[in-house]
């Protein structure tokens, strides 16, 4: 019996290893990006593609509306941020954030019912922030979102709370602590790290503040005095690059080159786009993401009690361009700026 | 009629325990039990034993158990006791060396203590093991081969995890103990160091590898295709030279117009095998220690060729130059 064993327990490891692995399985559609023979490809799983165009389909419009009727601020009381809007776009704006954000709970969602102006619906106060929030993508972040923008739909998709945001996740409650060695919040299959074991905790070190550096490749073929950064540190950059590769369904080589990862002059265009991607991030969630916290019901914190943020996966969802390109701001160009 | 094949063999030749050649025998005689593992005759020999641990195997197998069961119950500790949760997760679970902030100094236990103290057994361990390997050579009367092979794979083992972090200054930069864990350590490892494939050192122990696989494969199915004319005596044909030797060095003769011989092929083996760590090894030592930037090193030697520019160029929206 005990023979058994011998054939059994390689097998079995085969098998627990392919079980656990998210591979996709051939065939796989590669397409070359760059020169030859250099591994510049994009590779795509045909199979996804139905689905991954399934959730993201366009937003439904009403269409664009022309300025009509008097600003909204002396028809409406307590117009804070979009009082310039003449009437007719205001009222439009209303409708179309109801479909993107609340289709089923419809005005009341934030509004109160008794008296349309008052503040007291916390979703109220959110959602003013976040226009302003839209406002300042579309119009302080061309270097990112160029040509298309965002609207509230981009990230949305009609839930009250986009599917794609992130917490400080409480994943160390689980380790005994004391004697025994930590977890160095690494070592754990989660999907922000695209199932890897590197530190889940990237998007904190990352994407919550803008100055901080996120490059580790040495600048000179020699080491230099200072010094360079660890491998712990580079893990944390790999697993920010793993979940920006996994947010927008492509590979490394989508931005950077095969061969040398930090050179900026043999990257794709694209690698600019993400650089100020990054840089827009890391602004919204210190500018406008963080600070709802005092705005939010526990229930929407996480369980360390942060304010959801956003990442790459928040608007992309899978897809290199969010909603494959569509222009956000064509019916709604009062989302492209601060109105004035 | 049955056939003898030694791999998925039809036939099992049982019979008395084969306990080998007398040897002179020392403080620990070796072992004499035997038994027949049905399973284990289907790929090779179905006689277990005669075991010999002795001194040596005794020691080495203590410090390696501590070191493994450390690793472990440091792993059982990070799920909070749940050996469920243990199962599941392994692969992604690790022992990890302390953060950079320590240097070479002893950190608290939890936060890398755990590690050196494993290390230090896993290394008194695999260089008890090499001890025993040459000291069972020698009670047999055999060349040091084994064990110097080992001593290869010890060379790789001791740079990854001692030498080059103490030329860094830093246990951090030694390998974690986990599944998952250390391919990222490797991964992130070449990225750090701008791209291990322009290493020349990687770029040897690369060759070495294949070249060990093909050299494998050559060599294995050679004697399998003349082992019908008692080729499968390769030490015999090494001294007195058989039909199975000439057909099989006519057939490489004809195909590439060189062979090797019965004898050479093994040191050809041996060799390929050998450099393919100690060439790592070097490379890895290099790696932070003397070159920075294996892919700026490579341009500055003219070993990464520059490509055509099919994107544009692109500077850096940082302007810290260069990566």
């Amino acid at each position: 019996m005990k023979d058994v064993w011998i054939v059994a327990i390689p097998f079995v490891f085969v098998l627990v290893l392919a079980a656990m692995s998210d591979w996709d399985h051939p065939p796989i559609d590669s397409t070359q990006k760059g020169f030859r023979g250099t591994g510049m490809v994009q590779v795509d799983n045909p199979r996804t593609e139905a689905d991954l165009a399934e959730r993201n389909q366009v937003w439904e419009s009403y269409g664009r509306v022309e300025p009509g009727g008097p600003p909204a601020g002396e028809v409406y009381e307590n117009v804070q941020v979009l009082g310039a809007l003449s009437q007719d776009q205001f009222d439009h704006l209303m409708a179309s954030i109801t479909d993107w954000v609340a289709p089923e709970e419809g005005c009341l969602y934030c509004h109160n019912e008794e008296n349309l102006a008052a503040d007291d619906v916390y979703t109220k106060i959110v959602s003013r922030r976040m226009i302003q929030m839209t406002q300042t993508i579309n119009s302080e972040w061309d270097t990112h979102v160029g040509g298309v923008g965002v609207n509230c739909f981009t990230c949305h998709r009609g839930q009250h709370v986009p599917e794609y945001v992130w917490v400080e996740e409480d994943h160390q409650q689980e380790t005994t602590g004391g004697f025994s060695a930590r977890r160095n919040n690494q070592n754990l299959g989660v999907e922000v790290t695209g199932y890897s074991s590197l530190p889940y905790d990237a998007l904190m070190q990352y994407l919550t503040k803008d100055d901080v550096e996120i490059r580790v490749a040495a600048l000179d073929a020699l080491p230099t005095t200072e010094g360079g950064e660890s491998i712990q540190k580079t893990e944390s950059t790999y697993s920010l690059m793993v979940h920006m590769s996994e947010g927008l369904g492509v590979n490394c080589t989508y931005c950077h080159n095969s061969r040398a990862f930090g050179d900026w002059e043999q990257s794709t265009p694209q690698r600019m786009t993400a650089w100020h991607g990054i840089e827009m991030v890391q602004n919204l969630n210190e500018e406008y993401l963080i600070p709802l916290q005092s705005a939010l019901p526990e229930n929407r914190l996480g369980p360390k009690g942060d304010a959801p943020k956003a990442m790459c996966t928040t608007c992309h969802q899978g897809i290199p361009k969010p909603m494959y390109g569509a222009n956000a701001l064509e019916d709604h160009p009062e989302l492209g700026a601060p109105v004035q | 009629m049955p056939e003898y094949q030694n791999i998925f063999t039809d036939v099992q030749v049982h019979g008395a325990p084969d306990l080998g050649v007398p040897v002179k025998s020392g403080a620990w005689t070796r072992g004499n039990k035997t038994w027949m593992a049905y399973w284990a005759g289907k790929f090779g020999e179905a006689q277990i034993g005669p075991l010999y641990l002795g001194g040596l195997g005794v020691a080495s197998i203590v410090c390696g158990t501590i070191a493994f069961v450390t690793i472990g119950l440091n792993m059982l500790a990070s799920v909070g006791w749940d050996p469920i949760q243990f199962v599941r997760q392994l692969f992604w679970l690790s022992l990890d060396p302390p953060a950079p902030e320590y240097g070479l100094s002893f950190p608290p236990m939890a936060e890398g203590g755990w590690f050196l103290v494993t290390g230090a057994f896993l290394s008194a361990s695999v260089l008890l093991w090499w001890a025993r390997l040459y000291t069972r050579a020698q009670a047999l009367g055999m060349g040091k081969h084994i064990a110097w092979a080992f001593a290869a794979a010890l060379w790789l083992f001791f740079v990854l995890g001692l030498i080059r972090p103490i030329l860094m200054g830093s246990w951090a930069e030694a390998v974690p103990y986990g599944i998952f864990p250390h391919l990222d350590w490797t991964a992130a490892f070449s990225i750090r160091y701008g791209n291990l494939f322009y290493n020349p050192f990687h770029m040897l122990s690369i060759v070495f590898l294949y070249g060990s696989a093909l050299l494998f494969a050559m060599h294995g199915a050679t004697i399998l295709a003349v082992s019908r004319f008692g080729g499968d005596r390769e030490i015999e044909q090494i001294v007195d030279r058989g039909t199975a030797s000439e057909r099989a060095a006519l057939f490489w003769r004809w195909t590439m117009g060189f062979n090797a011989t019965m004898e050479s092929i093994h040191r050809w083996a041996w060799w390929f095998a050998v450099l393919c760590p100690l060439t790592g090894g070097i490379g890895i030592l290099l790696t932070g220690t003397v070159v920075d930037n294996w892919y700026l090193w490579g341009v500055k030697h003219g070993i990464a060729p520059p490509y055509p520019d099919v994107f544009g160029g692109t500077a850096d929206p940082a302007g810290i130059g260069g990566n």
